[in-house]
């Protein structure tokens, strides 16, 4: 579990993140939602430690991440899996080199033993058969799974998605979306996902902090988001054509839902 | 105010160097990035190398020749002043004056491509010291090579001349080729490398400096690319004077 306690951030005086706390379970996937320049990208690479946060704590399972020393923080990175919004695979590689590079910077494992794994983790994502291609000669949905292979290579406790769906046609966005929900459970990770993309927020939001010019203004899940009274929240969610003429129909069918579970 | 942004790019670039020269956490991995970059950086140059090298040893015997007449002054002359040109100044300053935009823009563009799409982000989010598995594998293949690209230069430029001798009538060979055996001084051939080495040293790491702290987009890189050329030959040039003044 991920707990940000009173986090600030500030950019030439501009308060970009104020007081915010939340909580991101393992086993879980996470959404952090908000509109663009709400503070979400900035909060994740405070938790990716990308940024210092000018106050407040950050917490990996208990571990101070602010008190740790550089060698405990090393550690830490490993840990740690990330998918970048443009997947960030390294253009010298294949894509077999990508998966394999955290393994032979991280493993004493030799070549054989890093290949196997590395293949595993591409079947893993349904890819086969582009393993010597490089990066630029793959479509943007498969640079996408490539780079969730690289992330779990090391079997990390913690999977950072930075908008995964970004650039993406609506069918790869679910795929994609339905794959970091199986990882996530399969290997109990702590999986924090920020995006803005609605059809992620139905599909695989299990805990959602949705962050507002900065703030912390709601958390809750997918069931209880077409629900809430938050003004704010409300206008996020419905800004689009289709939520705005399904609206009436979905906050009944939800709170339907809603019901029948509290029964 | 250049003054004070000067001396903050200056300590920015000193912390950067402290993260580069420090242990690889992967020898193996130093070992094959240093051997792409000797290909990239060092081998892939040598065509560019030899061909200015032999158009300049050309030039510098015609002028010699054009420019130095006198009867006190003998025929050979041409072959001794363009050995020493070419030795003294060069095949070292001038060649890494070309070296610092064909490298130094190279190095520059491919970092700061990394930086802007998060490639260097990954790597740091890894836990892996960036500046360290990219930039040092480019110092040290710069450095370890540039004695390669001056001597192929001084061969070049020597043969350029010679050319001259052979395809005009402007000189014999035969005096060329006394000219170029005349006075020799070994030494100079030493003092080259040794000014290369700091030269390659600076191209490498002012390039990678300015491409490892790019921010933005495509404009930036480019920026980037520019800046680390102009600043780079400035240093060598600066740098020529002292080294050239301690080193007599």
């Amino acid at each position: 579990m991920i707990t940000v306690s009173n986090v600030y951030k500030l950019f030439d005086g501009k308060e970009i993140l104020h007081d915010v706390s939340a909580k991101f379970y393992s086993g879980k996937t996470n959404l952090i939602i908000g509109q663009s320049g709400s503070g979400k990208t900035v909060l994740m690479k405070c938790l990716v430690g990308l940024l210092r946060p000018d106050q407040g704590k950050i917490f990996y399972d208990g571990r101070d991440v602010m008190a740790m020393t550089s060698a405990q923080t090393k550690v830490l990175r490993t840990e740690i899996g990330m998918l970048f919004q443009g997947s960030a695979l390294f253009d010298s590689e294949t894509v077999l080199g990508n998966v394999m590079f955290p393994l032979r910077m991280f493993t004493r494992d030799n070549y054989a033993t890093c290949k196997k794994r590395a293949e595993f983790c591409l079947e893993r994502v349904n890819l086969k058969g582009v393993n010597d291609l490089y990066p630029s000669e793959i479509s943007g949905g498969m640079q996408k799974r490539v780079a969730i292979a690289r992330a779990i290579a090391l079997n990390p406790k913690y999977l950072f998605c930075d908008e995964p769906n970004s650039g993406l046609d609506p069918k790869t966005s679910i795929l994609i979306d339905e794959l970091l929900s199986d990882i996530t459970h399969e290997y109990n990770m702590t999986t924090i996902i920020n995006t803005h993309d609605m059809n992620s927020v139905i599909g695989i939001g299990e805990n959602i902090v949705f962050i507002n010019k900065g703030h912390r203004e709601w958390v809750g899940n997918k069931n209880k988001i077409f629900t809430s009274s938050n003004e704010a929240l409300n206008d996020f969610v419905f800004a689009t054509r289709l939520f705005k003429e399904v609206k009436g129909y979905m906050i009944e069918e939800y709170r339907k839902q809603e019901a029948a579970s509290e029964e | 105010m250049i003054i004070v942004d000067s001396l903050r790019k200056f300590g920015d670039y000193v912390l950067l160097m402290k993260r580069v020269f420090t242990r690889p956490d992967r020898w193996r991995e130093f070992f094959k990035r240093y051997i792409a970059e000797i290909y990239k950086l060092g081998i892939d140059s040598i065509p560019i190398v030899i061909t200015i090298s032999v158009f300049i040893g050309a030039v510098i015997a015609i002028q010699m020749q054009k420019n130095v007449v006198s009867p006190l002054i003998p025929a050979y002359a041409v072959g001794l002043a363009t050995r020493d040109v070419i030795l003294l100044e060069f095949s070292s300053s001038i060649l890494c004056l070309i070296l610092a935009g064909k490298v130094g823009s190279n190095i520059a563009s491919e970092i700061g491509t990394m930086r802007v799409t998060e490639q260097i982000d990954a790597l740091e989010i890894m836990g892996v010291n960036s500046a360290n598995l990219l930039i040092l594998p480019k110092i040290v293949a710069m450095v370890s090579f540039i004695p390669v690209l001056v001597v192929f230069s001084m061969a070049s430029g020597i043969v350029g001349g010679y050319l001259i001798a052979q395809f005009t009538d402007i000189i014999s060979v035969s005096k060329y080729i006394y000219g170029l055996q005349s006075f020799f001084v070994e030494y100079y051939i030493w003092q080259a490398i040794f000014k290369a080495l700091f030269f390659a040293f600076v191209i490498s790491s002012v390039a990678s400096y300015y491409g490892y702290r790019v921010k933005g987009g495509a404009l930036q890189v480019g920026q980037a690319s520019t800046d680390s050329v102009v600043v780079s030959s400035v240093i060598v040039l600066l740098l020529d004077v002292v080294l050239t003044q301690i080193l007599f």
